[in-house]
């Protein structure tokens, strides 16, 4: 035995190194150990959940959905009652997020974008003002601004008898937002045609712009022409419709207000703290965006011949949004995930509804672990897109 | 010599720029009235301003009562501090007894004072480790009581700032090295370790706090055996502490990225193991990178204990509420949160401050 050792050095090297000092060997035994740890936990943990759940006999599986949700809910965007089932009544929640996120975010987008510019202002007052609302609102807990928004509601404003006017047609008061809206009419359907018609034509214009400019140098005013498209081809529906221009006009009838549209405190005060308290954030991923591209870009394409639209189409924008997306879509999904706060203050979002349904029908773990899916969705829809953009802008290097 | 000196303030007489380039009016021709645009801009600005805060001033100072009952209050026109001053040992301190309401006073005091001294980073050695390393175990002390003759007081009666500060402390202590972890396990080679991290990270920054929080609330005692039981604050503060590792992960892992291969190299050349090669040569390296993002981690952290009230632990927040419930003070929660803006303004901004001052010490090394 010891002869053959000797006579093979390499087999002998490999032979005497103990496992545990062969990197390799000891990743495998490393990784089955921790592995087996977590299946362990995670078995322990089940197995108590479930003989917990059995001993308060509280159900199991997905079969809750199908019963009457018993609840009401204060708004939604389908129509519901109580008579419903608890899948309808998630699903009202989950259009009741959508809602709130999708406006939030076009409102927060713009006024960010609004500050953002405005910190980067040469006049010293609107660039110190700026800063002090991107360092207020930043430093303040999202839930205690909503709250506050809810209680500025139904603390300090009055009710709609003494509702206030700020505006003609739009009314103020602890009932919540009233302002008036165009009486529905068959032309606005053909106006929302003729404006999507309208989309699809300024694409295809801009794409026959841009090949004629490549072949004969000539620019066709594709910004100007295109506005025109969008604006003037629904406007002439419009006028081919006789011009309508009824409006319905918010009126007092009883306690409340009737006509025009209505909006919810709830709804107002969280639409409102979001877009406030997200804006600061935005505002600052905008000024950083801007400030990132250097002077001397701006200077290269004015001497080069550039119109300052042109800069800052060609020039500016393509660089300073690689910067500015990224993190701006990161916020919007903040904000999404901030419209769980909804629960503090009664309008009914996805979160409020499934704690709803927990409290109810008793089954936690179902309820958390579709909060939990839901909104692993949209984070993981969110990045699919940032992946995909990333990819799409990426600085192409020689 | 006097000849020439006097040449020379001739000269910088001549070349005296025009007074409206300088002093107040230049400053003001600079910054405010440069061109038609930004001086119909300051105007319209002035004039919003001039709308908005003098009426405000009023209403805050003028106005303002601070020492009256809330019966007076209702009668006068501007803002009622008397909500504020008649019960602030409430909000600021909860349901913790009475009488023993300087233990979580001192305990405050000892936090910020703790806080101070660690602004220096000249300070930061082993005996500021071993200061804060006492300071929570006397911080713990003033809270719970039971030895030295204080009188033991059970976690559910803690509440308003002390267990706001509680919560953000513990948390991103505790979450601090748990983030470091789990960032190391994402950069691992190995692929098991590799994958369990990237999930746990990526669940839990794709959910809300809210719905760990829920979790930790409602489904939680389910995961333990009959029998045992957790208390409440600990719950949320484990919920708190999950949720934080998972961002300072993510911090960490871009200090990670930032330190060359190189360093690697020359650590695996000098025959240093893993784990010697992260604590003394990558980790040292990588934090320090990382100091100025990890106090913005901080600051959210501290935003986001307010998000307690959601499963009903008495924080700032709910105690303020509970003083607004009272039909006596009922109405005034606009004086009530402006007063707790204020408390979390203060903590915010000294944080992001400090963070700033940080990154521009640390930029220049």
């Amino acid at each position: 035995m010891p002869k053959d050792k000797s006579l093979s050095p390499t087999s002998q090297s490999e032979n005497s190194i103990p496992f545990w000092h062969d990197p390799a060997k000891r990743a495998i035994v490393f990784q089955l150990v921790t592995f087996l740890v977590v299946a362990l936990v995670s078995y322990y943990l089940f197995t108590n959940t479930v003989t917990n759940l059995k001993r308060q006999s509280i159900a199991t599986g997905f079969h809750f959905l199908d019963k009457e949700a018993a609840f009401e809910i204060g708004e939604s965007l389908i129509s519901y009652s109580a008579a419903n089932s608890y899948a309808r009544a998630l699903l009202a929640g989950m259009l009741n997020t959508l809602k709130v996120a999708f406006i939030g975010i076009l409102l927060t987008i713009l006024l960010g974008t609004i500050i953002g510019i405005a910190r980067l202002s040469s006049n010293w007052l609107v660039s110190r003002l700026a800063a002090a609302y991107i360092e207020f609102f930043q430093d303040i807990p999202i839930l205690l601004q909503l709250i506050f928004w809810y209680a500025v509601f139904y603390d300090s404003l009055p009710s709609p008898r003494q509702a206030l006017e700020p505006f003609p047609g739009l009314f103020l008061c602890n009932r919540g937002l009233a302002f008036a809206i165009p009486v529905p009419h068959p032309a606005h359907f053909y106006m929302g045609i003729a404006f999507l018609i309208g989309c699809i034509g300024v694409l295809l214009l801009r794409s026959w712009a841009k090949k004629r400019q490549d072949l004969t140098g000539k620019i066709f005013p594709v910004f100007s022409s295109g506005v025109a498209i969008l604006i003037g081809f629904p406007l002439a529906v419009w006028l081919g419709f006789g011009a309508p221009t009824a409006m319905s006009i918010p009126e007092l009838s009883g306690f409340n207000f009737s006509g025009g549209m209505n909006v919810s405190p709830e709804f107002t005060a969280l639409l409102l703290g979001l877009v406030l308290y997200t804006a600061a954030f935005v505002a600052e991923i905008v000024r950083a965006g801007i400030q990132a591209v250097s002077k001397g870009q701006t200077e290269a394409a004015l001497s080069i011949g550039l119109k300052p639209w042109q800069t800052l189409n060609l020039v500016i924008l393509p660089q300073s949004l690689r910067i500015i997306v990224p993190p701006l879509t990161s916020q919007m999904l903040n904000l999404t995930k901030n419209s769980t706060l909804a629960v503090a203050i009664g309008y009914p979002d996805f979160v409020s509804v499934a704690n709803t349904t927990i409290n109810q029908t008793g089954q936690a773990v179902e309820g958390i672990a579709m909060i939990m899916v839901v909104y692993l969705f949209f984070s993981l829809l969110t990045s699919a897109f940032m992946n995909w953009y990333n990819k799409k802008i990426a600085l192409v290097e020689r | 010599m006097q000849n020439n000196s006097k040449s020379f303030d001739i000269q910088a007489d001549k070349i005296k720029p025009p007074i409206t380039s300088v002093g107040i009016i230049g400053w003001l021709k600079q910054n405010l009235f440069n061109g038609v645009f930004n001086s119909i801009l300051t105007i319209v600005t002035l004039f919003f301003l001039w709308k908005v805060i003098p009426p405000l001033l009023q209403w805050i100072f003028i106005d303002s009562l601070w020492l009256t009952t809330s019966a007076e209050c209702r009668s006068a026109d501007g803002a009622c501090w008397s909500i504020i001053t008649q019960n602030y040992r409430f909000i600021l301190f909860g349901f913790f007894p009475y009488e023993s309401q300087w233990r979580p006073l001192s305990a405050i005091i000892l936090l910020v004072f703790l806080l101070l001294i660690s602004r220096n980073r000249k300070l930061w050695n082993k005996m500021l480790l071993y200061a804060w390393i006492a300071g929570l175990l006397c911080m713990a002390v003033l809270m719970k009581g039971g030895v030295l003759g204080l009188v033991s007081v059970e976690s559910a009666q803690w509440g308003g700032l002390p267990l706001t500060f509680l919560l953000a402390v513990f948390g991103l202590t505790a979450a601090y090295p748990l983030g470091v972890l789990l960032a190391l396990g994402r950069r691992s080679k190995m692929p098991v370790i590799r994958v369990l991290t990237i999930i746990y990270i990526e669940t839990i920054r794709g959910v809300p706090l809210v719905s760990l929080l829920f979790m930790s609330a409602v489904v939680f005692p389910l995961f333990l055996p009959e029998g045992i039981t957790v208390n409440k604050l600990l719950r949320a503060q484990m919920a708190i502490i999950l949720f934080t590792a998972a961002y300072i992960a993510e911090v960490v892992r871009g200090g990670l990225q930032g330190i060359g291969s190189g360093q690697y190299e020359a650590a695996a050349s000098l025959g240093l193991n893993y784990f010697q090669t992260m604590r003394l040569i990558i980790l040292p390296q990588a934090l320090k990178i990382v100091i100025p993002p990890s106090v913005s981690i901080l600051i959210s952290a501290f935003k986001d204990t307010s998000l307690v009230v959601i499963i009903g632990l008495y924080d700032i927040l709910k105690t303020t509420q509970s003083v607004l419930a009272n039909p006596l003070w009922m109405g005034f929660s606009t004086e009530a949160f402006l007063f707790l803006s204020l408390i979390y303004f203060i903590c915010c901004y000294a944080m992001s401050n400090y963070s700033r001052q940080l990154e521009k010490e640390l930029a220049t090394k």
